[in-house]
């Protein structure tokens, strides 16, 4: 494939703007390539997949190996029961993964500084049962937007005491977040059998309960379809415009065209689908809020950069006049954020809390997600959306085995092997990088 | 050499307990020039460079720069006074690429607080280019993957991109290959033909008689000698470093010149 390739393909109505957009900036730098500098080639198709097979050789696998994964999990679930691709299950998976996938992208941070935060899930009860009590009505009976920001507010000031102790005693995280892990939950037990002696309190707020029970109109679906559609594919052709006018490599406009179509044709896919049974659930829209939002603030932000640097080496941070522990606390007070607006879904999703809240394998299930999505244990490795994939991966088995009724053992046993897969695949690939000289 | 030396150290001490690190230094580096910094393990060139550094400060003597006495209180002044130091250890983060490590802790923003990648990327394209650092296939490539080479030269690239006048330069070519060094060594060159003042602290006589123009040799905290690489042998500057008399005062260095 080359440059010319462009015209082999077949672009509906709404890319042809687009292309012909991207064809006159090409016009426009091809006249100026004579004088602008040529020290910095433009990459053609064919480079980017001949790039793309030698990293997958030398084990830099990138995303190939969830995409590869959650084709096996589809087909195996599918086969075994085909209501697993029903639209009502569709529509059931994204609920079900809107709680994990928040708390997950709190994770991704944690992990990104190269620590560990195991309080995330009492944490996330904690906001959650302390948001139900202030609803009450026998009690505070708060309006919703008040109980929720006390609720959220309770969860970043935990996030600061706990990374507060971290980097002022050089204590490891592993073991204060531990110590939290116990203090939070018990905190919990206090917290749900005060007020009932039952230990179960119903959320009475019923835009709170919406949260995670409500759907968008099939119109609203499709808007905001276009709405991702077109940021996505603004925010990418304005990045190939500056570099051209800057005369920095870029790479080829095919690959451009194609990533952008693909995005539109999955998103579009998943509203259509989602559109044939309830529509798109409300919560969706919080959680791809917290993506972008968050992705902006890893990627273009100062605070993301040093982030990445502290997890890399601390040391060049701190020459560099980075205050490490400032960011260190800062990214303790996302996770236990992140952790409370999960606890808050999670707690919409049931309508209720009670005394097991925030246990099971909640905590373990983030850190899986953030890690099966490609983020690393070792720090400085990985990206926001690794949370949704990894999310996905996780919510997709899940509901698979509870669609085929399995014992909860067995999805233990099950959810436990498909995280051991994937960190083996992470260190086999990891391993063969560096016998390759790329690390 | 009528212009007042870019860094000039007089008379400098540094004790650390009991323990004399730096006797009554003296010690000047001018612009254009390639000054080497010798001495065996323990001879005070470290705390030397700390000192100007801002790592510590110095116990007596004074820092002169561009012929104006300075106090340095620590790294961030140092850098504001245009010195920059590139470590042994080079501290580069392996995770980020080389346009975000030359710009680490000085990122440009654009006006809503956004990183501008784009004119980062040009900067540190000019730069690496007026160095003619031509190793390095891209600019977009994680650090990890470079040589040991690669890495000193942007390490050394990171420093010269702040307007700094005065380069330090921890042992560049104690981890390299042969063909390595020969790349550093000429970049080290080059700082100084565009007129920086360069500092270079080695153990390998070789590379100093290659690249320096004069020789500093410490002994035991005391300048031993001061020694033009043109107009001296390795044989001397050996000999100064494991015997040179530690009766030199300072002050003394230019009646024997």
């Amino acid at each position: 494939m080359s440059d010319e390739s462009k015209e082999e393909i077949t672009t509906p109505e709404e890319f042809q703007e687009a292309i012909a957009y991207a064809a006159s900036i090409e016009q426009d730098t091809a006249d100026v390539a004579g004088v602008a500098i040529a020290e910095s080639p433009d990459e053609t198709m064919s480079d980017v997949l001949a790039d793309w097979w030698r990293r997958v050789k030398v084990g830099d696998l990138g995303s190939l190996p969830i995409i590869i994964g959650l084709l096996i999990i589809a087909v195996i679930f599918y086969t075994q029961e085909p209501l697993f691709f029903s639209p009502r299950n569709f529509v059931n998976l994204l609920l079900q993964m809107a709680g994990i996938v928040t708390i997950a992208i709190g994770v991704v941070f944690v992990l990104l500084i190269g620590e560990i935060d195991l309080s995330i899930g009492f944490v996330s009860a904690v906001a959650g049962v302390g948001m139900t009590l202030l609803l009450r009505l026998d009690g505070p009976a708060l309006p919703w937007p008040i109980a929720i920001g006390i609720a959220l507010l309770a969860a970043i000031i935990i996030g600061f005491i706990q990374g507060w102790i971290i980097t002022r005693t050089g204590a490891h995280s592993f073991v204060v977040t531990l110590a939290g892990l116990l203090v939070w939950s018990g905190v919990v037990l206090i917290m749900t059998t005060v007020y009932s002696t039952a230990g179960t309190i119903v959320i009475q707020d019923e835009t709170v309960i919406g949260i995670a029970n409500d759907y968008l109109p099939p119109l609203w679906g499709w808007v905001l379809w276009a709405l991702t559609t077109i940021i996505y594919a603004i925010s990418r052709i304005s990045r190939y415009r500056t570099q051209r006018r800057q005369h920095l490599s870029t790479g080829p406009i095919t690959l451009l065209i194609l990533q952008i179509l693909a995005v539109s044709l999955m998103t579009g896919g998943a509203v259509w689908y989602a559109n044939q049974d309830r529509g798109v659930p409300v919560v969706f829209i919080i959680v791809l809020f917290f993506l972008l939002l968050w992705t902006l603030i890893a990627d273009r932000t100062r605070f993301g950069r040093y982030v990445y640097a502290v997890g890399g080496n601390q040391e060049a941070a701190r020459r560099a006049g980075i205050n490490v522990n400032r960011i260190r606390v800062t990214v303790f007070m996302i996770t236990s954020f992140m952790a409370g607006v999960g606890g808050i879904i999670l707690a919409s999703r049931l309508r209720s809390v009670d005394t097991a809240t925030g246990g099971g394998n909640l905590m373990l299930n983030a850190i899986a997600a953030a890690v099966i999505g490609g983020t690393s244990l070792f720090g400085g490795v990985g990206f926001v959306m690794s949370a949704l994939l990894g999310g996905l991966i996780i919510a997709s088995v899940e509901n698979g085995m509870g669609l085929l009724g399995l014992p909860s053992g067995v999805k233990f046993v099950v959810n436990g092997l498909v995280l051991l897969a994937a960190v083996l695949i992470d260190a086999l690939s990891r391993r063969r990088r560096e016998s390759s000289g790329i690390v | 050499m009528a212009d007042a030396p870019i860094l000039e150290l007089k008379g400098v001490s540094k004790n650390f307990g009991a323990v004399q690190a730096l006797a009554r230094v003296d010690f000047e580096t001018r612009a254009g020039e390639v000054m080497a910094l010798v001495g065996d393990n323990g001879a005070g060139k470290s705390t030397l460079i700390k000192g100007v550094a801002g790592i510590y400060p110095f116990d007596e003597g004074e820092i002169w720069i561009d012929g104006q006495q300075v106090i340095i209180h620590g790294p961030r002044e140092a850098a504001d006074m245009g010195i920059e130091i590139v470590y042994q250890d080079l501290a580069l983060a392996d995770n980020l690429d080389v346009v975000n490590n030359m710009f680490l802790g000085r990122e440009l923003t654009s006006p809503i607080r956004l990183l501008d990648e784009f004119k980062m990327e040009q900067a540190a394209l000019e730069t690496l280019d007026s160095l003619s650092v031509t190793t390095i296939r891209s600019v977009r490539q994680q650090v990890a993957s470079l040589s040991g080479g690669q890495r000193q030269a942007i390490a050394v690239a990171k420093a010269v991109m702040w307007n700094s006048r005065l380069v330090i330069l921890d042992e560049p070519t104690a981890a390299l290959g042969v063909a390595q060094t020969r790349q550093v060594l000429d970049l080290v060159r080059r700082l100084a033909d565009r007129g920086l003042g360069v500092v270079i602290i080695s153990h390998n006589l070789h590379d100093v008689f290659e690249v320096s123009d004069r020789i500093t040799v410490l002994r035991l905290g005391h300048k031993v000698a001061l020694l033009e690489a043109n107009k001296t042998t390795q044989e001397e500057v050996v000999h100064a470093i494991t015997a040179g008399a530690l009766s030199f005062v300072p002050g003394m260095i230019e009646v024997e010149e």
